[in-house]
């Protein structure tokens, strides 16, 4: 396959980025979207030109690092994957394809295709833990938990934090990750102790962070490589109408 | 959003029902639209009713404004630099077009005012007979009227079927057989209040109501 890309290109946080065509011939469909990338790389390092920055680690879709604004879809067309484990076998020859960073003013970009997800760090130093012991992994029947709550925290827990959801929103809201971390933990007994404290705190760094506000819109939920539902966004609005209520009673408050 | 937007529904609800009466009659509808102004005597001196209903609906409409733009403008501040390809978005029609949606719905809430309340864009207006002010603003040759009322409308139920559900959503409906039925509650809601209210000046329209 030949293609032409698009590839936004930035040196550093300062510089004012732009967009740049490349060249690329004898992709194969079978390579990732990654690999088509390093193709790129290798020959601008041999040509002596600076290689596009992205970020990767595991490239096998669990870890969260990818994350690319692929013709203007988050980690690509294919639902449900990350950018690392989408194939080329999606596009076409001669296809040109626009590649861009996640956007967001809490995501500044760093380098080309890299943005710091510090904020999502934030979030979660702001109440996304529980103050149990958590040594060696405890006997699993002295703590009874529902099945259906124990797959709804699960479905939320495979939440990697890669962004999309932000990168996705028309608001350039990281509400569906912030709602993911909460339920996660407020499902699970473990959790109960720091529940309403949780949601409020989580909820403020998020809104400090300067991600904007959800309005509903469900781009998020399209986009997430692990298909955390929407509705996850509702248990963290219950959660939080309930902490609000009843702010006065909570302890530590 | 949600808690302004619930007391303005409630009122569209009660406003449709109202204008539903134009089918009983002219005496029976100028009876109505009297009677409104007498709602709560003798507790309340007369239209003392219709004004805390009035004040009430200015403050839900200027909150749900006042939080839409907020909103808006965090919106904005959270995307600096914009996609330069950015894909038609999956969300619905409705969602997409909530922030527009909602402009044209406040224009055209300003007109209505100022020919059916007010009487002063209204051919008749004559605030002793809104009977015949209604059928005389919704007269054949005056067909653009009777157009941007169906687009106003139009607009509202696409403002509904994403606004409802969100707002159940933002106070907390949260399991996914919950969101399903909140979507489909949410569409038709807004299927028959679009239909409860173009159904007034497609009857005069047609000479059904005359």
């Amino acid at each position: 396959m030949n293609l032409t890309l698009r590839i936004w290109r930035q040196s550093g946080p300062e510089d004012k980025g732009r967009m740049v065509t490349y060249q690329v011939d004898g992709v194969s469909p079978d390579m990732s979207f990654l690999e088509m990338l390093d193709v790129l790389n290798e020959r601008l390092i041999l040509a002596g030109e600076e290689p596009v920055a992205f970020d990767h680690d595991c490239r096998e879709g669990i870890c969260g690092m990818c994350g690319l604004m692929i013709n203007g879809d988050a980690h690509g067309p294919q639902r449900g994957t990350t950018a690392c484990q989408l194939h080329m076998r999606q596009f076409s020859d001669g296809d040109t394809i626009d590649i861009e960073p996640w956007r967001a003013r809490a995501f500044p970009v760093i380098k080309d295709l890299v943005v710091d997800r510090t904020a999502f760090d934030k979030i979660i130093a702001a109440g996304g833990y529980i103050t149990a012991p958590t040594g060696s992994a405890p006997e699993a029947h002295s703590v009874p938990v529902a099945k259906a709550d124990a797959d709804a925290a699960f479905s939320s827990a495979a939440c990697i934090g890669c962004g999309a959801c932000v990168a996705a929103c028309p608001n350039g809201s990281g509400m569906l990750f912030t709602a993911a971390k909460i339920t996660q933990l407020s499902l699970l007994p473990q959790g109960q102790p720091e529940r309403y404290t949780r949601v409020i705190g989580m909820v403020d760094a998020h809104d400090e962070a300067g991600f904007g506000g959800c309005t509903n819109a469900g781009e998020c939920t399209a986009v997430c490589p692990k298909g955390i539902p929407l509705n996850t966004i509702g248990r963290l609005n219950r959660d939080y109408l309930r902490a609000t209520a009843k702010r006065g009673g909570t302890p530590g408050s | 959003m949600a808690v302004t937007g619930i007391l303005l529904v409630l009122f569209l609800v009660a406003h449709m029902l109202g204008n539903l009466k134009i089918f009983t009659g002219e005496t029976a509808f100028d009876h109505y639209a009297h009677w409104l102004r007498d709602i709560g005597t003798p507790l309340l001196p007369s239209t003392w009713f219709l004004w805390i209903q009035r004040t009430v609906l200015l403050a839900a409409v200027l909150g749900h404004i006042g939080a839409a733009t907020l909103l808006a403008l965090r919106a904005r501040a959270a995307r600096p630099v914009r996609y330069a390809h950015r894909k038609k978005v999956n969300g619905s029609y409705a969602a997409r077009t909530m922030r527009w949606g909602g402009v044209i719905i406040l224009l055209f809430v300003i007109y209505h005012i100022l020919d059916l309340t007010t009487g002063h864009l209204n051919p008749q207006g004559d605030p002793g007979n809104p009977y015949g002010n209604v059928v005389a603003d919704f007269a054949p040759a005056r067909w653009y009227v009777t157009l941007f009322y169906t687009l106003a409308i139009v607009a509202l139920g696409l403002h509904l079927r994403h606004g409802a559900f969100s707002a159940l959503r933002s106070l907390g409906q949260q399991t996914p057989a919950g969101e399903r039925r909140a979507r489909a509650a949410a569409l038709v809601f807004a299927i028959v209040l679009c239909a409860g209210y173009l159904v007034v000046p497609f009857a005069v329209l047609t000479g059904l109501v005359a």
